[in-house]
């Protein structure tokens, strides 16, 4: 099997598989299966980025996406039902068929923008790794965005303590 | 032969899942998770320029920014989840068609 053929067959099946899960998220009945659905996407998509030739990017979206947050979104799930069969992920009331067509618009739009254009083809060098380029231009030329990263962390996380915080009765 | 194009395709296909989920679910949860969503398509598009569009005066610009999006999509979920447990709290639902206390 030609190394083309390999790679067409390794994209359409993780773009179904994507695609899926993804449509799993917002077709589920019960918001706990609808949260298994998107980890299983953030997984075909830590796949794509690995298609991609991105193993920094690929092992940060599994450590990242893939674990820390789902396990913030299932514990906002446990924490925020009146009782203990309520994890219902219905449709609000009245969409109808507004919400499908509206996606189907956007779709159609990006479409409609990016199939006529030519892009710009760069021959790729072929790294034996982009971890210690990222890290390379974290420090030199990126580093302002990730010095004010660390602040934007620092801030949500005092943020959501407080927030999350239980008042004393006094 | 796979191209950008097809990436592209697949990013856009996502994020229009997305904006399906983001206007017509009830859960505010299900809502924080198409946001989500989302995002990873626009990360799929940039790693797929980074990736095919490769610029040796900005190399791997989109697998950087995709990181820096990757990090600012947790902090947001962690302070979202925060105020929908508020929410929760002060009015004891988190469906969005009953949170409509601005409405008269």
């Amino acid at each position: 099997m030609s190394n083309d053929l390999l790679f067409a067959i390794t994209f359409y099946v993780l773009a179904a598989l994507t695609l899926g899960a993804g449509l799993g998220v917002v077709i589920l009945r019960n918001v706990v299966h609808a949260a298994v659905s998107l980890i299983a996407c953030f997984f075909f998509v830590a796949w794509v980025y690995l298609v991609l030739s991105a193993d920094l990017l690929w092992v940060a979206q599994l450590l990242i996406y893939a674990g820390a947050i789902p396990v913030l979104i299932v514990f906002a799930i446990m924490f925020t039902r009146r009782s203990m069969s309520d994890t219902s992920n219905a449709d609000s009331g009245g969409i109808g068929l507004w919400a499908p067509l509206v996606g189907a618009a956007v779709f159609g739009l990006l479409l409609a923008v990016l199939l006529p254009a030519t892009w710009f083809h760069g021959s790729w060098p072929n790294p034996p790794g982009t971890t210690a380029l990222i890290g390379n231009e974290l420090v030199s030329k990126y580093a302002v965005p990730f010095e004010l990263v660390s602040v934007l962390l620092l801030a949500a996380l005092i943020g959501a303590v407080i927030l999350a915080r239980r008042e004393d009765e006094s | 032969m796979i191209g950008l194009g097809h990436f592209l395709v697949l990013s856009a296909g996502l994020f229009s899942i997305g904006v399906y989920g983001l206007l017509s679910k009830r859960n505010a949860i299900t809502l924080l998770m198409c946001v989500e969503l989302m995002f990873n398509a626009t990360n799929i598009a940039l790693v797929a320029f980074a990736r095919f569009g490769y610029n040796s005066a900005q190399p791997l610009a989109g697998q950087a920014f995709a990181l820096f999006i990757i990090t600012i999509a947790a902090a947001e979920v962690a302070v979202a989840i925060a105020i929908l447990l508020l929410i929760y709290r002060l009015r004891g639902t988190i469906w969005v068609d009953e949170i409509d206390l601005m409405k008269w």
